[in-house]
């Protein structure tokens, strides 16, 4: 199980929040995720077996948001 | 393409339509700006609202893609170019004024050094702050700011620590004494021990807390989410309704652009970020948008008194013997006193230790009597230091001092009696000088219209009504055992409302978790306090508490602002498409305003610091 905390370009509305949040949740291999709205962070607890970090950025940047840095735990 | 990019391209692309549609009309070359202008800002929008569908969720995305692709269909080519452009643009707009909102934080942590001065040797090495580790001695010179929490082992100097406490008189410091990572040393020159680095520092927890608290979602921003789940696909299901009642395709796009919940969800979070981000500045911590809530709607204050009300630092003014030498009876309760953690017990043993009369003599059998004192044996002898109760449970004679207890508890100070199992021996007073700034927060809290200052003290009748008496507190419980000021604070809540318990973090853990809001003073560097508390005052002053509630208060009136002005815009827009005045485009602007205007609004709030700053210089 690995931990990474996202930091995303500005999350500009709340629905878009709501919207990487739902998609993380039905992503295969993601156990956890949090996305903070004000500081535009997500937190995410997934298995590295089944899905990568490259991966994740991707599905966030596909609905619009481009991941600034990653930092590992 | 980036979102500048795209508003750089799309803003010529879409002035030249308008230009073009108002003189030639819809022309061939229009028309393919017009899809030009769609496409570019259009584009995005439908690829993420299809991307989310697929993940079934619902978003203001999808609202507007049915839009543009329903104008499209009909041949509304300016419409759907007009409304794209102001949702790309509108959504920039917001995301710049969004930062803004945020930017305390940010100019917080600008204040973390970026190098530090090691001395290793005869030598000094400039390394980076996460270069540095426990125990390295640490050089700072005037100007700059310290990069970790530490002790002072050489040098003294004046300390800027507003980043900190918010509080702008400088502080000395000298050889022993504590210093945070963020301050700033304004004269003078210091070499600290590093004791806690990086994450651990004082300053990077506030700043962690900060962030978590700005994220920390207030009650009603809960509701306002449940509610725009289901509204965005109530909108959808009323726009398509409408179309099969009334067959005006033009009004049921019109309604699915103006039901976009934009300014309504975001109402609540600008206006607590706005507010957390402030305070932090004044040296205040809310932890998150539940406690401005309650803070802002506080019906009473209690306080703790004991470094609270008082300074805390409770020294010994009179000793007197009633047969026994001042300095024999200071002895002989300085041994009593030995592993008494009690504040009063601690200035007993400071006074003896100030006249060299600590000896290495130990206490026997020694009994702790919760809320009176203690009982002990020295030499075959059975003595009791405490308060009035304790010598009358044991059935000695106060006559003696009476006399002595009614002056001293006027003077509002404490009184230790000392006896041994027959007679009083002697007595000492010990005061705890209040507060300066505490009667003006009282009173400014009156005017607040807070409706109760109540004080809550373990501390004996006496002493605690000259305290209050002084203060001019409405309401005063001395003598209260941990367990009753638990039950205080709830007596409080069922007769007035919210109630914020304010005291030091440490002895008052359940009262303060009890209570409404708990709040702790001098939190900078008490990391139980920090964590616990739902208030955190980081200074040593009483006062920001006044700016705490203020803030808050100012912050839920911005938010119900906020709601009403969101509320009414949709209202005022759906009789405009109803009345067939809105269109589209007219819609789409009239929303993106009313979003912009709502992060201002709460911009404003920062204000509050900024004239703040201005009265302290």
């Amino acid at each position: 199980m690995k931990k990474v905390t996202l930091q995303l370009e500005t999350l500009s509305c709340p629905a878009c929040a709501a919207k990487v949040q739902a998609v993380l949740k039905k992503s295969k291999g993601v156990k956890e995720s949090e996305v903070l709205f004000n500081s535009s962070r997500v937190k995410v607890s997934y298995d590295a077996e089944v899905i990568n970090l490259e991966e994740i950025k991707g599905k966030i940047s596909k609905l619009g948001y481009s991941t600034l840095s990653a930092r590992e735990e | 393409m980036s979102k500048k990019g795209s508003i750089i391209l799309g803003t010529p692309l879409v002035l030249l339509s308008f230009i073009l549609y108002k003189t030639v009309g819809y022309h061939l070359v229009t028309i393919i700006l017009m899809l030009a202008t769609a496409l570019l800002a259009g584009g995005p929008i439908i690829y993420r609202a299809l991307v989310a569908l697929r993940y079934r969720v619902i978003g203001i995305d999808l609202l507007v893609s049915i839009a543009v692709v329903g104008a499209l269909a009909i041949g509304e080519f300016w419409e759907a170019a007009a409304v794209t452009y102001l949702f790309m643009l509108g959504d920039y707009l917001e995301s710049r004024t969004l930062e803004k909102s945020r930017s305390s934080i940010k100019s917080l942590m600008a204040l973390a050094p970026e190098t530090a001065r090691v001395r290793e040797g005869a030598n000094e090495i400039i390394v980076s702050p996460q270069e540095l580790k426990r125990g390295m001695s640490v050089v700072i010179k005037p100007g700059e700011r310290i990069a970790a929490d530490g002790v002072v082992i050489e040098g003294s100097a004046y300390l800027d620590q507003s980043s900190l406490t918010g509080e702008s008189e400088p502080v000395h410091k000298e050889v022993g004494d504590e210093v945070f990572s963020g301050t700033l040393i304004t004269n003078g020159y210091l070499v600290i021990e590093a004791l806690k680095v990086g994450e651990e520092s004082t300053f990077a927890k506030i700043i962690h807390l900060v962030e978590e608290a700005q994220d920390a979602k207030a009650p009603t921003q809960k509701f306002i989410e449940r509610f725009s789940k289901y509204y965005t696909p109530a909108i959808i299901a009323i726009a398509l309704i409408t179309y099969l009642i009334t067959k005006d395709i033009r009004m049921a796009l019109t309604l699915l652009v103006i039901g976009c919940p934009g300014a309504l969800v975001i109402s609540v979070p600008v206006s607590i970020v706005a507010a957390i981000g402030t305070s932090a500045k004044l040296g205040i911590l809310l932890k998150g948008g539940e406690m401005v809530e309650k803070l802002g709607k506080v019906d009473v204050t209690a306080f703790d008194k004991t470094g609270t009300l008082t300074q805390g630092k409770p020294t010994v003014t009179t000793i007197k013997g009633y047969g026994m030498e001042m300095d024999e009876l200071l002895r002989l309760s300085a041994i009593g006193e030995t592993y008494s953690e009690h504040p009063l017990g601690q200035a007993i043993i400071d006074a003896a230790q100030e006249r060299v009369l600590l000896s290495e003599q130990l206490p026997e059998d020694v009994d702790h009597i919760q809320g009176q004192g203690l009982t002990f044996s020295l030499e075959g002898e059975r003595y009791l230091i405490g308060n009035r109760a304790l010598l009358e449970s044991h059935q000695i004679d106060l006559s003696v001092v009476m006399e002595d207890l009614a002056r001293e508890s006027h003077l509002r100070r404490s009184v230790v009696l000392v006896a041994s199992a027959k007679e009083v021996l002697g007595l000492i007073a010990i005061s705890d000088q209040v507060r300066a700034e505490a009667g003006e927060v009282i009173t400014q809290l009156r005017s607040l219209g807070v409706k109760k200052s109540v004080m809550l003290t373990g501390d004996n009748r006496a002493t605690a009504q000259a305290v209050a008496e002084y203060l001019n507190l409405d309401e005063f419980k001395a003598e209260l055992m941990p367990g009753d000021k638990v039950d205080e604070v709830k007596q409080l809540q069922s007769e007035y409302g919210k109630v914020a318990l304010i005291g030091d973090g440490i002895n008052d853990a359940p009262s303060l978790a009890t209570a409404d809001v708990g709040i702790a003073i001098a939190g900078a560097g008490n990391d139980v306090a920090m964590e616990s508390a739902d208030v955190v005052l980081l200074g040593e002053k009483l006062s920001p508490l006044i700016d705490a509630i203020k803030l808050s208060r100012l912050a839920v009136a911005n938010m119900q602002q906020n709601i009403f002005f969101a509320l009414a815009v949709a209202a005022f827009l759906l009789v405009g498409v109803l009345m067939g005045g809105v269109t589209l485009s007219v819609g789409m602007l009239v929303h993106e305003l009313s979003v912009l205007l709502v992060i201002l609004n709460a911009v404003r709030l920062m204000r509050y610091a900024k004239g703040k700053k201005k009265t302290i210089i």
